[in-house]
């Protein structure tokens, strides 16, 4: 993958071994591999919808769609228990503090979903709007985006097994920053 | 009650309002000083009994605002329209939230927009923006180069 | 007036319920002032989903508009955006043939249909029964999969034009809602024993959240909400748009003001909507979907004003043009703003539970209210 690229030329002493597995990337460890995998099946969401998008994850939750099969199905209150937060809807000057508060108190390793138009880059709402934030990624990290008005369920279970692919490849923003500091 | 009969009923209450023709309800301006013993006739009169406000706005002229109160009567089922020139540099008003309790929100979002004040409302503060946001957004001349992107 | 979190002199609890909270139905924030478990004074904070659409709107042209409504109360999307094209009709004189007249009608009583489901499910769950809600995504998935072949979106279909509709029927659309109608008369009747008929459901709901009628024509409430207390304010009935001067259907009041009778109420709504979809589906009438209209829409100078029924209670979309292409102001008289500033009122004196389940029944969206 191309992130990985840039990295290691920058970093010639990188620690640890590094293959060329075929498509890019590289292998970590075993035990690295089996928390990966652990982490990836049972990510826990917060309860966070702000508006449209909101039903579309509720009907992802539900019956037809249903995302518990992969391992999302217990759906947090509280973001001290919840590992994934999924932005789904529209962020405004007002909500953006609580946004990142919910974020701080989220415990390490955490990872976002930002879910539809308003949260990739304010969608409809970006012309002539004084109270709308362009994009929640000015306030938070974000892993994955939708796009969509709304998108539809198969997309947001598309981008729930891309972020489940990205944990178990270590290509996560959480994951890369503590490559380089192994410390935190 | 019917058009023409409203408009004869209201000239006997208020002989200083101007009517506006050419909507679908009755629309009559009315001034501010002139404004709070119209409403509560409008309530409490027998035959109009506007118990309902279903939409109070305010409309930014440039040059001035206009105030207005879309009433109608759950009783006879007729409705009207209540407009209210207010002076651009010192917008007031006296509040209605005592005769129709839904005035309150409606009045702190006007005054949240616009700016215009409400004399003796109980509680006239900021509804929708934050605490500390500078400026009136609705308005005409609201300049915002930092949010606002332009088309 | 306004409390500080913490604790009061006379020893009462300020709280924050939300603006993230499973069970404030989107971003809203309430500030309970509690003595033990009894509440005493509620205040909501809004605006965390303000999103300025009626600004935004001064910059769209007439076409243009109509879609950020969808985005408003998403739930009841097609109603939103038949009142704009209706106000913008009325501006323009314009004549809707007979056909889009039913067709619209026809995916308005869907969407009362599907707006009802969820808010049962969500409803349901808020008081503890996580079982009503997956019924009720079920059968909504019937309703999107049906709206979806012929408008081409799940829930913000962008399908009503000012003149008609933007496209026709699928060939296939009568004969799914048909199937559609079997299923649910059978559900909903389902539905009431589960629900409806449980003793612990209807002893959380009955005597809590009392809205007296006056008390509710005052506070500006409509839809369910001012009918479970008596109050006659269908604008299908009393102002009727459209096709609805022609249909047969009742409009449902119940006396008792409490959160069960608004609950009853909507329950005993999607029964009339199903009536209405079955007096209209097999009389589409043959014809235009669209009327003729010019590509570029420009009002005369003047206010317009339309009132429609949704969901959620009496939605008025207010027009003041000045004769160009946008509008010069455009203001939303949301159901919801008017119907949330009686939960003050509601909820005094009564318990933390009762408020959640009172605040369930006036069937919030937070985003129509902020706008």
């Amino acid at each position: 993958m191309d992130v990985m690229e840039p990295i290691q030329s920058n970093q010639p002493q990188f620690p640890g071994d590094v293959y060329e597995a075929p498509g890019g990337g590289f292998m970590t460890s075993t035990l690295q591999d089996v928390i990966n995998w652990a982490r990836s099946n049972s990510l826990w969401p917060l309860t966070f919808g702000t508006s449209c998008c909101a039903i579309e994850l509720m009907s992802t939750a539900s019956a037809k769609y249903d995302y518990s099969r992969f391992g999302f199905e217990v759906v947090r209150a509280t973001p001290r228990q919840a590992d994934l937060i999924i932005v789904s809807g529209t962020i405004v000057n007002k909500m953006a503090p609580v946004l990142k508060r919910l974020y701080d108190q989220m415990p390490d390793p955490k990872y976002v979903i930002a879910m539809g138009a308003c949260a990739i880059s304010g969608g409809p709402f970006f012309y002539n709007t004084y109270s709308v934030v362009k994009g929640v990624d000015h306030v938070i990290p974000v892993d994955v985006y939708i796009p969509g008005c709304p998108p539809r369920p198969e997309a947001l279970m598309h981008s729930l097994i891309t972020l489940q692919e990205k944990i178990m490849s270590g290509m996560t923003r959480d994951q890369i920053r503590r490559q380089h500091n192994p410390d935190l | 009650m019917t058009y023409e009969a409203l408009k004869i009923t209201i000239t006997e209450l208020a002989p200083s309002a101007l009517f506006e023709e050419g909507g679908e309800w009755l629309n009559i301006f009315i001034s501010p000083d002139a404004f709070p013993a119209f409403v509560q006739q409008l309530r409490s009169t027998e035959g109009l009994d506007f118990d309902s406000l279903f939409c109070l706005t305010c409309v930014d002229w440039k040059t001035h605002f206009t105030m207005v109160y879309h009433l109608s009567s759950t009783i006879h089922f007729h409705n009207m329209v209540v407009k209210v020139k207010l002076d651009r540099n010192k917008p007031e008003i006296e509040t209605v939230s005592a005769i129709w309790r839904t005035a309150e929100f409606h009045e702190r979002e006007v005054y949240d927009l616009f700016g215009v004040e409400f004399l003796h409302h109980p509680d006239l503060r900021r509804l929708l923006l934050t605490d500390d946001w500078v400026g009136y957004p609705l308005r005409k001349d609201y300049e915002d180069p930092i949010n606002m992107i332009k088309l | 007036m306004v409390e500080e979190l913490g604790t009061t002199a006379e020893g009462d609890l300020v709280i924050n319920i939300g603006p993230q909270h499973p069970a404030t139905h989107g971003v809203l924030n309430l500030v309970v002032t509690l003595n033990g478990e009894t509440v005493k004074k509620v205040e909501p904070h809004l605006g965390y989903i303000h999103r300025s659409i009626e600004k935004m709107c001064e910059s769209l042209s007439y076409r243009q508009f109509i879609y950020t409504t969808s985005r408003m109360d998403y739930l009841s999307s097609h109603i939103n955006n038949h009142a704009c094209a209706l106000c913008v009709e009325k501006g323009l004189q314009i004549e809707v043939p007979e056909r889009a007249q039913v067709i619209r009608v026809l995916m308005d009583e869907l969407t009362r249909i599907a707006s009802h489901l969820l808010w049962w499910g969500a409803q349901a769950m808020d008081l503890g029964a996580f079982t009503p809600y997956f019924y009720a995504f079920r059968e909504r998935e019937t309703i999107t999969t049906i709206m979806e072949e012929t408008c081409g979106a799940r829930l913000t279909m962008n399908y009503m034009v000012p003149g008609g509709v933007m496209a026709d029927i699928h060939p296939s659309f009568q004969q799914k809602v048909k199937e559609f109608l079997l299923l649910i008369q059978s559900k909903i009747d389902e539905y009431d024993e589960l629900v409806t008929g449980n003793i612990i459901f209807q002893n959380r709901m009955k005597g809590v959240g009392f809205l007296s009628a006056a008390d509710a024509i005052s506070y500006g409430c409509t839809g369910p909400t001012a009918r479970g207390s008596g109050v006659s304010s269908d604008i299908r009935k009393i102002y009727p748009y459209e096709v609805y001067s022609k249909l047969q259907f009742d409009e449902i009041l119940e006396t008792a003001g409490d959160s069960f009778a608004r609950y009853l109420v909507r329950m005993k709504e999607i029964k009339q909507s199903i009536r209405i979809i079955e007096q209209l589906i097999d009389n589409i009438p043959a014809g235009d979907f669209q009327s003729k209209t010019k590509a570029v829409l420009k009002l005369p100078k003047g206010e317009f004003y339309q009132r429609v029924e949704t969901a959620r209670g009496e939605l008025g979309v207010y027009i003041v043009s000045e004769g160009g292409t946008t509008p010069y102001r455009i203001k939303f008289r949301s159901p919801g703003f008017s119907n949330l500033s009686a939960l003050d009122h509601m909820a005094k004196g009564g318990k933390l539970g009762d408020l959640i389940a009172t605040m369930g029944t006036l069937d919030l969206v937070i985003p129509d209210i902020d706008r």
